[in-house]
C-alpha cells in the first residue's frame, strides 16, 4: 500500500472522499508514523488511538453520506497543547495545568471537527508558549527532525516537528511573537500567522491576548491555505473576532505574481543576520522577480524597538492572564501549605517553570504602581508607531519579504542560557504580532549543515490571500531545495 | 536612565505575582530583570509624545451579547478539574480570621 | 472648650443590575440556586474562555448616569484590576478605571437645612465576585461562583456628606432613582445594593480633609448609620489622644458595633490596572445616548406630583406610595381596574404597610397581582364581603396571591343578604340579650354596637353589619 504520509493533506482527503482509502486508515497511518518516530522527536504530549478511531468512524459515516465534502474531510490533525480540546488533556506543557481536561471546546478545534478532521493528539510546546525552542516544556524538549541535536524552534515546536517528521500532515500552532513562523522556518514546513481576529481565540489559553493568533502548519502552501480556510471563522464568543467577507483562501492558490510589489526592508538585513540565511532569501527574492514581481529595498523603520515593546506588552498581559492558575479551580496545587496565600505562592512557584516565572515577574513589574506609564504605556505608544510604519510600507508594497529568523535552528541547550539573546531571535517576527498583520513562513533552502531556512512574507491586515498567492507561486518555482527529507 | 532593581523590588514583585523565590532565584531574577529593563530602556530613544497608546490594533468597537440566558449547568464537569471540592464548591484554605 | 469635629463622608455604592444574564457570559443572574450551578467557563475563569459584554449592562449604566445628571464618556473601556482572592476566579476583576461610563453628576437630597447636592464623581461598570462560605467542620472555605460575573455599577460620590442622615437621604434617593429606572431592585439585605463608606473627620472650619478610612460590609441603612457614628467616634478619639488615623480598609461588625482593620501583609495594594485586551471599547453614539435618555421612565418626584394631581391623593399618601416603585406600580395598576384611587391607596397605606412590617419585608417583596386587590375592592363595594372579612381575605392575597372571588366562595365568606335569615338571627339575639335591650331602650344607644357584634358572631361574620344595625334598630 502507498505511504499515505507522503501525500498532501488535500490529496489524502480527495482519496478518502473518493472511497480509495478510509478515515480509519489515514488515522492509523499517522499514529503508526507517530509511534515509529516520536520516541526520538517527542513532538506529541498526548495521543489516543481509540478516541481517534471512534471519531474516524463518525466522520467516515458523514463522508459516505455526502455530508462532509470539505477539502480536508477525513484528514488527521494535531493540535498544540495550549488549544482547548474538549475531553482531551490540555496543559500548555506546564505542571500547573497537570490533569486539566477542558469541558469546553476551543472554537478552532470545533472548526476542525466541523471540517471533518480527526484530532489525533496534542503537540509539545514551550511552557505557556513562552520560548523559542520548545525546551521550556514540562515534558522535556522536542527535537528537530532534520537533526535531533537541534531545537525545532518554538513555541509551536511540537506542531512543526510533527509535520516535518511526517507524523501528521497538518497541525495547529499559535503565534504570539513568531511562535508559528520561526519553528516552521527551523523545521522546513509552511506556517501562517493570520491577521489578528481571523481565527477565534476562544479556548486558546492566553499568553499575550492582544498578540495571540492560532494558525495552520503544513507541508505545503495548499494544505496551509486549506487548513486556514477551515479554522477561520467569526466567533461571537471572542470579542476580538472579525467577520471576513471572504473565507475562500484556497482561491488565492494561483501561480501569478506579475506586477506584485514586494518590499524588502533594508533594516532586516544588517548585523545579526546569518549569511547562510541571507543567501537563500536573496535567491527566493530573485525567483519572485523572475516571475514578474517588482522587488525593491526600502527602509521600514522601528525595527529595533519591536522586541522591547513586545516583551513589555506580552509579559504584562501574561502576568495578568496567568493569575488564574492558583491551585483553586483546576490544575496543580502544592501538597503542603499554611493558609491561603502560602497555597497560592507554593502552587505557583512549584507549578510554573523558570521562563514563565521570569516573564510573570517582568510583567508584574512593568504594570506596578509608578512604572505603568514609563513602561507599559510607552510600549503601547511604540506599538502605535510600529503599526504606522507598516501602514506606510503597505501603502507602497503588497508584500514585505524577510527572513523568518536570523539563523537556522540552534543546537539544543544553546539558547536558554542567555534569554536576551533568545529574545533577539524574534526580531523578524514580533512586529507582525504588534501590528496585527498576517505572515507566512515558507522553506526556501538549506544551510551548509543541512538545516532548513525559512522565508517570511508579510501582508497588510486581512490580505492573507495576497501572501498565499505569492507563497504558492514561489513554491511552484523554487525547485527541489531540500534534496532529501527530514529525518 | 535604567531603573535599578533592588532586593526590595524583587520582594515586592513576588508579592504581586504570588511567587516564592529562593535566595538564589532572587539573585537570578534581579539580574534578569535588570538586563531586560536596560534593554527595554531603548524605547526611551523614541519620541512618543502625542502618540495615543494602542491597546487594540483595530479600531473596532461595540461587540455585545444580547441579554439572553444561553448556558446550562455544567457544574460537575467543571468541578472534576478542581484540586479539592466539597458539596459542589471549590475548597480553599480558610479566608476569614 | 472641646474641639468641634465635622464628619466628611463619601460613598462607593455597588448596585447589582437587573439583567437576566451576567455581564460577560450567558449565565443566569437568578438569585439562589445550588452552588456553582449558574456558572460556565467564562465566569469561573477557565483558561481560554473570553468575556463578551452584555449590551443591557451598558444601557442600564447609561440610564442611571443620565438620571443622576452625569456626563457620559461616549468612548469608554474596561480595565483589569489584578488581585488574588478566591472569590475572584481570574484573580483579576474586570472593571473600569481610566474611562468609566459616567462622570460628574449629582443627586439632590433634602437635609435639615434645605436642599443639597451630593456630587457623583463617576459611575463605572464591573463584575461581581463569587461567594465564600466558611466551613466549620473542616475549617476551610468553600467557593460558589454563582454571583461571579453578575453585573454591577459602582457609583462613587464626592466626599460631600456630613452626617448619617445625609448618607441615608442620599442612598434613599439613589435607590428610588435606580428602582424607577428598573436597573436594579436595590435590596440591601440580599446584597443587590451595597455601600462602602469613606469617612474622615476634621476640625470645624478646617480646609484640608483628614485621613480617611474605608468601611465595608454594611448591609442595612441602620448598620450604615451605626458604622458612621462608631467610626467617627473612633477617629475623634485617636485625634484627641494625639494619634494619627491610618488610611486603611476596615470591616464593620454590626453586632459588636465596631470596625476592624482588614490588614494583610500578604498584599500590596497595587492593582496594576491596564486595559483588558479581551474586550473592545464601547462607543456610544449620540443617537444611542438620546434613545436611552428619551426612554427614561417617570422618576419618583414626577410620579408623586402626578398622583396628587391626577388622582387627588394627599401629598403624604402620594409620597408613601411612590417611595417604592413596586408599590406605586401596584397602585397604578389597581386604580386602572377599579378607578377608586383613595380606596386603593388606603389598602396599600394601611393593610399592606402593616403586613410588610409584621413580616419584616420590603415593598419590593410584594408579589400579589393588582387584579386580585381590585377584585377584593369590588367585593367590598358591592357589599359581598364586609370589612373584617375583607381584611382576612387581603391577608391571603398578600401571602398567597389568591383570587378573592374564588376564595370567598369556597370558604363561604360572602355576606348573607338573605333578609329572612338575618331577621331570624336578630330576633334570637334580642331574645337572648334582654338586659342589653333594656339598657338600649333606657337611652344607652351605645350598646347597639354590642348587639350588632352578636349578630355578626352568630352569622360567622358573613352578615352585612350596616344592614344588621338597621334591622336591630327597627325591632328595638
Ligand atoms: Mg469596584
Ligand atoms: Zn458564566
Amino acid at each position: 500500500m502507498m505511504d499515505l504520509m507522503k501525500l498532501t493533506a488535500v490529496q489524502l482527503s480527495d482519496k478518502i472522499k473518493a472511497g480509495e482509502i478510509t478515515v480509519s486508515q489515514a488515522v492509523d497511518a499517522a499514529l503508526d508514523a507517530m509511534e515509529k518516530k516520536d520516541g526520538t522527536i517527542h513532538a506529541f504530549v498526548y495521543t489516543n488511538r481509540e478516541h481517534a478511531q471512534k471519531k474516524a468512524a463518525e466522520i467516515q459515516e458523514k463522508i459516505d453520506a455526502g455530508q462532509l465534502t470539505g477539502p480536508l474531510a477525513g484528514v488527521p490533525v494535531a493540535v498544540k497543547d495550549n488549544i482547548c480540546t474538549k475531553g482531551m488533556p490540555t496543559t500548555c506543557a506546564s505542571r500547573i495545568m497537570e490533569n486539566f481536561v477542558p469541558m469546553y471546546q476551543s472554537e478552532a478545534a470545533a472548526n476542525l471537527e466541523k471540517a471533518g478532521m480527526v484530532i489525533i493528539g496534542k503537540t509539545n510546546m514551550d511552557e505557556f508558549a513562552m520560548g523559542s525552542t520548545t525546551e521550556t516544556s514540562c515534558y522535556g524538549a522536542t527535537k528537530n527532525p532534520w537533526n535531533v541535536e537541534h531545537v525545532p524552534g518554538g513555541s509551536s515546536g511540537g506542531s512543526c516537528a510533527a509535520v516535518a517528521a511526517g507524523e501528521v500532515l497538518l497541525a495547529l500552532g499559535s503565534d504570539t511573537g513568531g511562535s508559528i513562523r520561526q519553528p516552521s522556518s527551523y523545521c522546513g514546513v509552511t506556517g501562517i500567522k493570520p491577521t489578528y481576529g481571523t481565527v477565534s481565540r476562544y479556548g486558546l489559553i492566553a499568553y499575550g491576548s492582544s498578540l495571540d493568533q492560532i494558525g495552520p502548519v503544513a507541508g505545503n502552501v495548499t494544505d496551509c491555505a486549506a487548513l486556514l480556510q477551515e479554522i477561520a471563522s467569526y466567533d461571537k464568543k471572542d470579542s476580538t473576532s472579525v467577520k471576513l467577507d471572504d473565507y475562500d483562501f484556497m482561491s488565492a492558490l494561483k501561480h501569478d505574481v506579475k506586477g506584485m510589489k514586494i518590499g524588502i526592508p533594508r533594516d532586516y538585513f544588517g548585523e545579526g543576520l546569518d549569511p547562510e540565511v541571507l543567501g537563500p532569501i536573496q535567491k527566493a527574492a530573485a525567483v519572485l522577480k523572475e516571475q514578474g514581481a517588482i522587488v525593491e529595498h526600502f527602509d521600514l523603520g522601528m525595527v529595533e524597538y519591536a522586541i522591547p515593546a513586545y516583551y513589555v506588552i506580552a509579559s504584562a498581559e501574561a502576568s495578568s492572564n496567568l493569575e488564574r492558575f492558583d491551585g483553586v479551580k483546576y490544575g496543580y496545587r502544592a501538597a503542603d501549605y499554611e493558609g491561603l496565600h502560602d497555597m497560592y505562592k507554593k502552587s505557583r512557584t512549584e507549578g510554573f517553570g523558570r521562563e514563565v516565572k521570569r516573564r510573570i515577574m517582568l510583567g508584574s513589574f512593568v504594570l506596578s504602581s509608578g512604572y505603568y506609564d514609563a513602561y507599559y504605556l510607552k510600549a503601547l505608544r511604540t506599538k502605535a508607531l510600529i503599526k504606522k510604519a507598516f501602514d506606510a510600507a503597505f501603502a507602497k508594497y503588497d508584500i514585505i519579504l524577510a527572513p523568518a529568523a536570523p539563523t537556522t535552528a540552534p543546537r539544543l541547550g544553546e539558547s536558554l542560557s542567555d534569554p536576551l539573546k533568545m529574545y533577539l531571535g524574534d526580531i523578524y517576527t514580533v512586529s507582525a504580532n504588534l501590528a496585527g498583520i498576517p505572515g507566512i513562513s515558507i522553506p526556501c533552502g538549506l544551510d551548509s549543515k543541512g538545516m532548513p531556512v525559512g522565508m517570511q512574507m508579510l501582508g497588510d491586515c486581512f490580505k492573507e490571500k495576497t501572501i498565499l498567492q505569492a507563497a504558492y507561486t514561489f513554491e511552484c518555482c523554487r525547485g527541489d531545495i531540500f534534496g532529501k527529507e527530514a529525518h | 536612565m535604567a531603573e535599578i532593581i533592588t532586593d526590595e523590588t524583587i520582594d515586592y514583585v513576588s508579592i504581586l505575582a504570588k511567587l516564592k523565590l529562593t535566595e538564589a532565584e532572587k539573585e537570578d531574577a534581579k539580574a534578569d530583570m535588570q538586563k531586560m529593563l536596560n534593554y527595554i530602556d531603548k524605547l526611551d530613544e523614541l519620541d512618543t509624545s502625542g502618540v495615543e497608546p494602542m491597546s487594540h490594533v483595530f479600531s473596532f468597537d461595540n461587540v455585545f451579547r444580547e441579554d439572553v440566558v444561553t448556558n446550562q449547568d455544567d457544574r460537575d464537569a467543571m468541578l472534576a478539574n478542581a484540586p479539592l471540592a466539597k458539596d459542589g464548591q471549590y475548597k480553599v484554605p480558610k479566608t476569614v480570621e | 472648650m472641646a474641639k468641634q469635629y465635622e464628619t466628611v463622608i463619601g460613598l462607593e455604592v455597588h448596585v447589582e443590575l437587573a439583567t437576566k444574564t451576567k455581564i460577560f457570559c450567558g449565565c443566569t443572574t437568578a438569585f439562589g440556586g445550588a452552588p456553582n450551578t449558574h456558572t460556565c467557563p467564562v465566569c469561573t475563569g477557565m483558561p481560554g474562555s473570553l468575556p463578551v459584554l452584555n449590551r443591557q449592562v451598558v444601557e442600564y449604566a447609561m440610564a442611571v448616569g443620565l438620571a443622576a445628571n452625569c456626563q457620559i464618556n461616549q468612548y469608554c473601556k474596561f480595565d483589569r484590576k489584578n488581585y488574588f482572592y478566591p472569590d475572584n476566579p481570574q484573580n483579576y476583576q474586570i472593571s473600569q478605571l481610566y474611562l468609566p461610563i459616567c462622570h460628574d453628576g449629582y443627586i439632590e437630597i433634602e437635609t435639615g437645612s434645605g436642599k443639597k447636592q451630593v456630587r457623583i464623581h463617576e459611575i463605572h461598570m464591573e463584575e461581581d465576585a463569587g461567594k465564600l462560605i466558611h466551613d466549620e467542620w473542616e475549617d476551610c472555605s468553600l467557593v460558589d461562583y454563582n454571583r461571579s460575573g453578575v453585573p454591577l455599577i459602582e457609583i462613587v460620590s464626592e466626599p460631600d456628606m456630613r452626617s448619617a442622615e445625609e448618607v441615608t437621604a442620599y442612598l434613599d434617593k439613589l435607590r428610588l432613582l435606580i428602582q424607577y429606572i428598573g436597573a436594579s431592585d436595590c435590596k440591601l439585605q440580599e446584597g443587590s445594593m451595597r455601600a462602602d463608606v469613606n469617612l474622615s473627620v476634621r476640625e470645624v472650619g478646617a480646609e484640608e480633609f483628614g485621613t480617611r478610612t474605608e468601611m465595608k460590609n454594611l448591609n442595612s441603612f441602620k448598620a450604615i448609620g451605626r458604622a458612621i457614628e462608631g467610626e467617627r467616634a473612633r477617629q475623634i478619639e485617636l485625634l484627641e489622644e494625639g494619634k494619627a488615623v491610618i488610611q486603611e480598609t476596615r470591616r464593620w461588625d454590626d453586632n459588636k458595633e465596631y470596625s476592624y482593620a482588614m490588614r494583610s501583609k500578604e498584599d500590596a495594594k497595587d492593582y496594576r490596572y491596564f486595559p483588558d485586551p479581551d474586550l473592545l471599547p464601547v462607543n456610544i453614539s449620540d443617537a444611542w445616548m438620546n434613545r436611552v435618555k428619551d426612554a427614561l421612565p417617570e422618576l419618583q418626584p414626577q410620579r408623586q406630583e402626578r398622583y396628587e394631581r391626577e388622582y387627588g391623593l394627599p401629598a403624604y399618601d402620594a409620597q408613601i406610595i411612590t417611595a417604592s416603585k413596586k408599590m406605586a406600580d401596584i397602585f397604578e395598576e389597581t386604580v386602572a381596574l377599579v378607578s377608586n384611587p383613595k380606596k386603593v391607596s388606603n389598602w396599600l397605606m394601611v393593610e399592606t404597610m402593616r403586613l410588610l412590617k409584621e413580616k419584616n419585608q420590603e415593598p419590593e417583596d410584594l408579589r400579589f397581582d393588582p387584579e386580585n386587590l381590585a377584585k377584593l375592592i369590588r367585593l367590598t363595594e358591592d357589599g359581598s364581603v364586609n370589612s373584617s372579612v375583607a381584611k382576612e381575605v387581603f391577608e391571603k392575597i398578600f401571602t398567597d396571591d389568591i383570587d378573592p372571588e374564588v376564595y370567598v366562595t369556597e370558604h363561604g365568606l360572602k355576606t348573607v343578604n338573605d333578609d329572612g335569615a338575618l331577621e331570624e338571627v336578630v330576633c334570637k339575639v334580642l331574645e337572648e340579650n334582654s338586659k342589653v335591650v333594656e339598657e338600649y331602650r333606657s337611652g344607652k344607644e351605645k350598646v347597639l354596637g354590642f348587639l350588632v357584634g352578636q349578630v355578626m358572631k352568630a352569622m360567622k361574620g358573613k352578615a352585612n353589619p350596616a344592614k344588621a344595625g338597621e334591622l336591630l334598630k327597627k325591632k328595638l
